[in-house]
């Protein structure tokens, strides 16, 4: 029998810092909250854990995490490139480590100072020359270098070939605003959103307007993952991992892919939810809830369609009359998203996509056997589906 | 040169003459502190917290009225354009020690750093008034602008009633510009060096392609062995893996694939909003850079453009596009 990691391992703790716009401390500091927060949510106690997996990108080492929330050995330890693309690498990557006896209790953490600190909305602009920097250096001099920039290049063509507009963006920041005012977590929290608002917000880069743009955060996100049958014995209702993926699609820039024949979907996402597809057994109509990872309004649509819930070009109009609110076809963000609760890289996702199975939502739909949870667009990228026990 | 041995411990010795003393003349505002005046620096300096210039708004904030901001004390004793171009004052002290500094080859002068604290909020009507001391004068340094000594200074201003309302250290650097003329000439000039667009990193896989730009051509990778064409460079071609190659010239012309036009944030060196596009190029690679002499409004995806490369800062050229005639 090939190996499979379907129903390998399941996240069974869940933890993250306050969310905020000046943590005051250091990101060891809030990684090493949102770390012990999840060992103890889980049930666990910190030399219980032998296993770590972060981003590339982030600045605390997980032997300096270990030391300062008290884990002791580590047979495992693994980093992921590629920004919010690893979001779900790192559960990858602790689903693999469980799954072939590598690791028995992994920790998957991300904290930054995203707004006190570096912030991911000054782009690129430096730094050691690496192909990383030599390939920037296509589009530094012509000012095209940060985020914001990159996505509004796919948005600008995918709106030109599917009519999709910037009132049709409002509808993806409404419907996660509408969840994010009833999540203290939040930084929207209690404070609503009208597309008015939207758009009359001013223009980031053309056709991207403020609230199409996630926030950005300080804080810290964690889970730990073990098998089922280790899960069987702790106290939370653990959020099996049905599939698990990662894809980098052809002719693959991280962020400006934009050299393919068609720039307006993502060949790497597709890539991901074929695998999950095949992986969990499951299909489109099996999901009930989703958390969709939202750097920007448009890259939710984008990936509606990579996942199969409609038809390239039409996710403006399975999106239309509050298609991702909690009575919608596809409830999604129910914390806010990134561009409502706060930006933890995706991380924070993971943590909302184990609510939705534990029923422990702030905006939970009553339905909640499966819930697909995405990484970053436009880099190589990963997702998951969760489900009961 | 700069001084040694026995004349450079002369030299010092008459510095150290200057070191405690007060610069001999006092600094007093010409005006009171006035709301045109604080409206001109927010203005300048994109300030718009109503404390400083909205009568209503300052009523109901904790001042209770009109305040100036704090940053501009210094503004309130400075002596305008007569500054720079006036005749020294004879009682000045601090002109006499530049000039003694000036005499023995030390003539370039950089302010490096300043510090200031604030005692209390200045109210229309205050009249603020300083005194400077030359604190400190540092034994000789090697500095990135050459051989100098650092001169602090501490100003101490008062308002009408003699009471201390703030200070100031500042800190300049005498040096000796004639190593590094290009050095001094910028940091005499009070004018900033003007911000350029930001460098390619180059490396083997993409000098040359820099190179050609440098020659005014928009060169296009092509595999040696099979003829395909590719950008950006690379070493390799992931069609029949021949790491032979050579390059074709662009012939410029193209359309629009997709655009974006940049509003923020603004960055040195670039004019916003700027307006970038990935553009198909005849040859059927495609080329991301700006479009330009154009309204953002007017441009659309599937327009023809034309590439020219052509200087975007004081050094560096580029490929832009325009709108094809």
């Amino acid at each position: 029998m090939p190996a499979t990691l379907k129903n390998q391992a399941a996240i069974v703790g869940i933890g993250e810092t306050e969310y905020s716009k000046n943590s005051g401390r250091s990101e060891l500091a809030l990684a090493s909250e949102a770390t012990a927060a999840a060992i103890k949510d889980a049930g666990l106690s910190p030399s219980d854990i032998d296993g770590m997996t972060t981003f590339t990108l982030d600045t605390t080492d997980e032997i300096e995490l270990a030391r300062a929330v008290g884990i002791g050995d580590l047979t495992f330890f693994s980093r992921i490139p590629h920004g919010g693309g690893a979001a779900i690498g790192v559960v990858h990557q602790a689903v693999m480590a469980v799954a072939t006896g590598s690791a028995k209790a992994v920790v998957v953490y991300r904290a930054l100072n995203g707004r006190s600190g570096a912030r991911y909305s000054e782009g690129v602009s430096g730094g050691p020359t690496t192909s990383d920097l030599i390939h920037w250096s296509w589009y530094m001099p012509s000012g095209l270098m940060t985020p914001a920039s990159w996505v509004a290049m796919y948005s600008m063509r995918y709106m030109h070939e599917t009519g999709c507009t910037s009132e049709d963006l409002a509808e993806v920041c409404i419907a996660q605003r509408n969840h994010a005012v009833k999540n203290p977590r939040a930084f929207f929290y209690q404070k609503p959103l009208t597309l008015d608002d939207h758009q009359s917000a001013r223009p980031i880069v053309d056709p991207l307007r403020l609230y199409d743009c996630c926030q950005e955060t300080d804080g810290g996100a964690a889970c730990v993952i073990v098998s089922p049958e280790l899960a069987k014995d702790l106290p939370n209702p653990p959020a099996l991992i049905r599939g698990v993926s990662q894809g980098a699609g052809r002719d693959q820039e991280s962020m400006t892919s934009f050299y393919r024949p068609s720039i307006s979907s993502l060949p790497e996402m597709d890539l991901v939810a074929k695998q999950c597809w095949q992986i969990s057994g499951l299909t489109p109509d099996d999901i009930d809830a989703a958390v969709i990872y939202d750097a920007f309004s448009s890259i939710v649509l984008w990936q509606l369609e990579s996942f199969g819930f409609c038809k390239h070009g039409e996710a403006k109009d399975f999106i239309k009359d509050g298609g991702l609110g909690l009575g919608g076809r596809l409830p999604c963000n129910t914390h806010g998203g990134q561009l409502s609760e706060a930006y933890v890289h995706g991380v924070n996702g993971i943590n909302e996509g184990v609510r939705l199975i534990r029923g422990t939502s702030t905006s939970q739909p009553a339905k909640n056997d499966h819930v697909l949870v995405t990484a970053g667009v436009g880099v190589p990228t990963s997702a998951m589906i969760l489900g009961k026990a | 040169m700069s001084l040694s041995g026995k004349e450079r411990e002369e030299f010092e010795k008459q510095l150290e003459a200057y070191v405690g003393i007060d610069i001999g003349i006092e600094d007093a505002s010409r005006d009171a502190v006035n709301q045109a005046m604080i409206r001109q620096w927010c203005e300048a300096m994109g300030d718009a917290c109503g404390a400083y210039t909205a009568p209503e708004a300052a009523a109901k904030s904790v001042h209770g009225e009109v305040v100036a901001p704090p940053a501009m004390l210094q503004a309130w004793i400075l002596g305008g354009v007569a500054m720079a171009t006036g005749e020294d004052d004879p009682r000045d002290k601090q002109r006499e020690l530049h000039r003694l500094f000036d005499a023995r080859g030390y003539t370039g002068v950089v302010a490096t750093n300043t510090e200031q604290e604030y005692l209390r909020y200045l109210k229309l009507g205050d009249r603020i008034r300083a005194r400077t001391q030359i604190e400190s004068i540092s034994e000789q340094k090697a500095t990135g602008l050459g051989i100098g000594y650092f001169i602090n200074t501490r100003t101490r201003f008062v308002d009408q009633n003699d009471k201390e309302v703030g200070w100031m250290t500042f800190r300049v650097l005498k040096f000796e510009a004639g190593d590094q003329p290009a050095a001094a000439a910028e940091s005499n000039s009070a004018v900033p060096a003007k911000p350029q667009r930001l460098r390619p990193a180059l490396g083997h896989d993409n000098r040359w392609w820099w190179d050609c730009v440098e020659k005014d051509e928009l060169a296009i990778q092509r595999c040696s062995a099979c003829a395909v064409l590719r950008h950006p460079p690379r070493p390799m071609c992931g069609e029949c893996q021949s790491t032979e190659w050579d390059y074709v010239f662009s012939s410029g012309e193209g359309t629009i694939h997709s655009y974006v036009v940049i509003r923020h944030p603004e960055v040195p060196g670039y004019t916003y909003p700027l307006v970038v596009a990935v553009v198909d190029l005849a040859e059927g690679t495609r080329f991301v850079g700006n479009v330009v002499d154009i309204e953002p409004e007017e441009v659309e995806i599937g327009m023809a453009v034309q590439a020219s490369i052509e200087r975007v800062d004081d050094e560096m050229k580029l490929p832009v596009f325009r709108r094809a005639s």
